[in-house]
């Protein structure tokens, strides 16, 4: 009888040591979340979802810092140990601490550790469950995006909760978004003046949320909701579509004008230095591919303050790319002068110089420029028309360098006698003006305001050794179309062309748009070869 | 125009002097063309190079079997074509360590057509003619593959393609070893659909030959499977386009419908980058549209900042995070023949690999390297690939491949959400486009053709 009974004991505990054994659970220091942990990181598709909501729904302490920690990858799985671990990325290797905090496995190697791996369903429902603890946050911006995360399921809170939660509320944005979820509620209820009620907050909210649900009210069928209710939406309905097309119309021309400001800055080197010395230099592109290096060159400097870096790198690239200019200046144009077809051969050959050096020097594939913190992201104006902030802070720098040029070209010495020269260079020369200085001069004006347009650009589309290519074409266009050597005209035929190409891209498509932009220009100088504002003088009439 | 700056303004034209002494300076006369021919001492010259000329593949033969590799390595492919070239000078090299091909060393030959298409076809000219070499292992767009495609049918020589591409070809010469359209683009399509319920599509890529046709057959293949037209946006841009800020703009409103929109992407090259990154500045995550893209691969990745493109899928048919025994030995391999750490395996280079693999096989089975008897003892050849299966070459030039779906992680990896079941078989016809849902390639005999119309029962002869 004893023995029996030792038997199956014997065999009962050698079971659950083999049971045990063979699920090689995960640990974590933390008898609660073992279980959890070892789910999430063994079980597949649903199980680790709910895995995520018992976490959640744990009451743990740190269950928001553990969330986030799997969210960001910050949380892995150390594969000898079966251990979790806290990671810092230390170059290419890892830090490894333990949830508590207390000393891990010291710094590991990539191969040492398991990511906990996620996918885009997983990432969302994290947000979700992340969110919703952020509800009574301290924050005001984590209460916002909690009630974010709502307004797509307004019946995910309690009518209850959401009117306590008004009430008590502070932030003012935070009270709107609150609104708004109430709205929705309010529209989804069985009584008809909760309904009106909420037609109205939500005719004010122009998202396309708020505009679909409005929509679909005006449309229903009569036994769904009373023609009173319809008829309010349908008028909603009509204010919300015209608002907008106003908001979209807007948003179109602020897609032209960034990518007018993109043009203006590209041109306006070009436009000093073809309008004042009447060199046609091929080499501009390279130029403006020279200050986006730079701008990578200050990163790689200035590693640990992108922001500092790029503001460094506007001043030094400008000084660089106007002593190339200068170089280019003197050791080739200067023989070229009155020549323009040789200065464009000549400067054909040092844009393929320019472009081979920095394929051999750097890399012949793209480097990566990062943005800084203060250009990433959006400006909601509202629902409908956001403008991007790196757009915004190019266009603002656009018209900052052409304010400097301009004041530079009017109000200074060096401005008046570029004019000068640009309009009777003998008699210039007679008034004592070094014409063979201004033009060096000017020249590297022109290249450095072509390097400040490189660092512009680094931040908006990709640095390689072609990056000069794709923007000579649209310099020489936005300068003939402008009216050489003014700067005024470079800046409105720059916007010009720009919101032109944005108005017609959405029907057209991003090739045609091109395509007619350049017919166009094409019928124009035909109609004034002068560009829109020539050049006046008797000098400027050969 | 450009006004005439005269610096010289004012002075008397110099007058026009003609030489009527001789110069100052002793002159030197270069013998010209004819008159090294007429010369008895060029007599030994012009014949030794008469026998040179005369037998390049003999004295070729006698000491190591050549192989060509036509990649760019400079220009705008060379960001993806370089790595190739370094793959194939790895395997080669692997290959001479086991004791080269039929008792001989294997010598690469590495030509660089330079991103520039008509030069691909001549460097082919150059590898094959020239050199003499027995295989060439290139291409990378299908503008060069199609450049070179006259070079090799007239020359009968075989080329080793490594990369997805829109399909619609089947060459006696071309052995496919990239991605068909039914083993990327269907695939990936489908995983859209059932998995994360796609109801709306944005087919977006760049204005050339593989996108284009592509999209093509992934409009006929939404169309029979129900999705209605407006459900469809297809928007095309060109190569390196850097300002998509109209287009995400309308992907966005395409994509507030209401219903689930997903992008698929053969949008190529560099003009990703300002793609992703416009999609993050505007706020559209992978969780609200995502982009699933077929010529984003590690190597594409491992130039730039990840962040905005976490969550966001790729199809392909091996990523390097593949958890295979073969694949840890390749990526072993390859760090140490590279000596970078950093550097990246992608699907391109598994398919050097399994190409060149099913290649010496074929030679070996045959016991000759000429073109026609490798062509029939390739057919049927299975070789390992690196995912821990097989991957074998069918009758129409392509091998058969397993389907991986991939999303974007930090670090420039790929996490596989997904994969086929088994091995996928590559079609070289459509069977989603009029034009080509009757045609098939099988260049066994007694075919031995690669457009063949079953319902007509003819050959059309062209191999394009």
């Amino acid at each position: 009888m004893r023995a029996r009974w030792f038997t199956v004991g014997l065999l009962a505990w050698l079971w659950t040591g083999v049971a045990l054994a063979q699920q090689g659970g995960v640990t974590t220091g933390d008898a609660v979340l073992d279980p959890i942990f070892t789910a999430f990181v063994q079980g597949r598709g649903a199980e680790r979802q709910a895995a995520l909501d018992e976490l959640a729904a744990s009451g743990h302490p740190d269950v928001r810092q553990l969330l986030e920690g799997i969210l960001g990858s910050d949380l892995m799985l150390h594969e000898d140990s079966g251990t979790i671990v806290r990671v810092v990325k230390q170059g290419r290797r890892y830090d490894t601490t333990r949830l508590d905090g207390s000393e891990a496995f010291g710094t590991v190697g990539r191969r040492d550790v398991d990511r906990l791996s996620l996918n885009n369903r997983l990432r969302a429902h994290l947000r979700t469950l992340i969110a919703g603890l952020g509800l009574s946050s301290e924050d005001a911006g984590e209460r916002l995006a909690a009630v974010n995360a709502l307004v797509d399921e307004p019946d995910g809170i309690g009518r209850e909760q959401l009117d306590t939660l008004l009430t008590s509320e502070t932030d003012e944005r935070v009270r709107r978004a609150l609104s708004s979820v109430r709205a929705r509620q309010l529209i989804g209820s069985d009584d008809p003046d909760e309904r009106r009620e909420g037609i109205d907050a939500l005719a004010a909210d122009l998202s396309p949320d708020s505009r679909r649900a409005i929509a679909r009210i005006a449309n229903a069928d009569d036994d769904e909701y009373a023609a009173q209710t319809r008829e309010l939406a349908s008028v909603a309905m009509a204010r919300q579509r015209a608002l907008v097309q106003r908001y979209e119309i807007m948003e179109t021309i602020f897609f032209g004008l960034s990518l007018g400001s993109v043009l203006v800055l590209a041109a306006i080197g070009l436009a000093i230095t073809f309008g004042v010395m009447g060199v046609i230099n091929m080499a501009h592109g390279e130029l403006i591919m020279l200050g986006a290096y730079t701008a990578w060159a200050m990163q790689q400097l200035l590693p640990q303050s992108v922001t500092t870096a790029l503001l460094l790198s506007i001043p030094v690239a400008f000084v660089v790319t106007a002593l190339v200019g200068i170089a280019i200046e003197r050791s080739v144009i200067r023989f070229l002068y009155g020549r323009p077809l040789e200065t464009l051969l000549a400067t054909f050959g040092i844009s393929l110089i320019l472009q081979q050096l920095v394929r051999t020097v750097v890399s012949p594939r793209n480097v990566p420029v990062a943005n800084p913190p203060f250009m990433q992201g959006t400006w909601e104006v509202n629902a409908v028309l956001s403008l991007t902030l790196n757009r915004l802070w190019i266009l603002g720098f656009c018209l900052v360098v052409f304010a400097l040029l301009l004041i530079l070209l009017k109000r200074s010495r060096f401005g008046l006698e570029v004019r000068a020269v640009s309009q009777n260079r003998q008699m210039a020369r007679a008034m004592g003006v070094r014409s063979a200085r201004i033009d060096s001069l000017t020249f590297g004006l022109g290249a450095g305001v072509a390097g400040i347009a490189g660092v512009a650009l680094s931040q908006l589309t990709n640095v390689g050794p072609n990056l000069g290519q794709a923007y000579i074409v649209d310099s020489f266009m936005v300068v003939v179309f402008g009216g050489v050597g003014n700067l005024w005209g470079t800046l409105i035929g720059g916007m010009t062309l720009g919101v032109a190409n944005k108005l017609m891209e959405p029907w057209a498509g991003a090739i045609l748009a091109k395509i007619l932009v350049l017919t166009f220009l094409i019928l124009f100088i035909q109609r004034r070869p002068r560009g829109l504002f020539p050049q006046r003088g008797r000098a400027a009439a050969s | 125009m450009a006004q005439t700056v005269n610096k010289d303004a004012g002075l008397p034209e110099p007058a026009l002097r003609t030489r009527t002494s001789p110069p100052p300076f002793p002159t030197r006369r270069l013998t010209t063309m004819t008159e090294l021919l007429k010369g008895s001492a060029t007599l030994p010259w012009l014949a030794s190079a008469a026998l040179l000329g005369a037998a390049p593949g003999a004295i070729a033969q006698d000491d190591t079997i050549k192989v060509g590799v036509l990649h760019s390595l400079s220009g705008t492919m060379a960001i993806s074509e370089t790595t190739l070239k370094d793959t194939m000078l790895m395997l080669i090299e692997q290959q001479n360590e086991k004791g080269g091909l039929l008792g001989k060393q294997l010598e690469a030959v590495v030509v660089d057509p330079a991103s520039d298409w008509p030069l691909f076809a001549e460097k082919a000219r150059e590898l094959i003619e020239q050199e003499g070499v027995a295989a060439t292992f290139g291409a990378w767009t299908s503008v060069s593959r199609k450049s070179v495609l006259p070079v090799i049918e007239e020359l009968n020589s075989p080329l080793f393609y490594p990369v997805q591409y829109e399909g619609e070809e089947s060459s006696k010469n071309v052995y496919y070893t990239g991605a068909a359209p039914n083993q990327q683009a269907i695939p990936a399509v489908d995983y859209l659909r059932d998995e994360i319920g796609v109801e709306r599509w944005v087919l977006a890529g760049t204005d050339y030959v593989y996108p284009r046709t592509t999209n093509r057959i992934l409009e006929a293949y939404l169309k029979a499977n129900g999705v209605a037209e407006e459900d469809i946006m297809i928007n095309y841009t060109p190569f390196g386009h850097s300002d998509w800020q109209s287009i995400v703009s309308e992907i966005q409103g395409f994509g507030s419908e209401g219903k689930k929109t997903a992008v698929v992407s053969t949008v190529n090259g560099d003009a990703n980058v300002p793609f992703y990154k416009e999609l993050a500045n505007q706020g559209i995550s992978a969780e609200d549209i995502p982009v699933v893209a077929f010529s984003v691969g590690e190597e594409e990745l491992s130039g730039f900042d990840t962040e905005p493109l976490v969550g966001h899928l790729a199809a392909w048919n091996y990523f390097m995070s593949v958890d295979a025994e073969a694949n840890e030995d390749f990526i072993d391999a390859w760090i140490e023949f590279i000596g970078d750490e950093d550097r990246v395996t992608n699907d391109p280079m598994e398919a050097h690999y399994i190409g060149f693999n099913m290649w010496v096989k074929a030679v070996e089975k045959a016991g000759t390297t000429d073109a026609d008897a490798v062509a029939d003892a390739i057919i049927g050849v299975a070789v390992p690939n690196l995912s821990g299966g097989f991957s074998a070459m069918m009758p129409n030039h392509h091998i058969t491949k397993p389907v991986l779906i991939g999303e974007i992680q930090d670090d420039g990896q790929f996490e596989i959400v997904w994969e086929t079941s088994g091995l996928v078989a590559g079609d070289a016809w459509s069977d989603f486009l009029d034009s080509s849902k009757d045609l098939m390639a099988d260049w066994q005999a007694p075919l031995s053709c690669g457009n063949y119309n079953v319902k007509t029962g003819e050959c059309s002869g062209q191999n394009l």
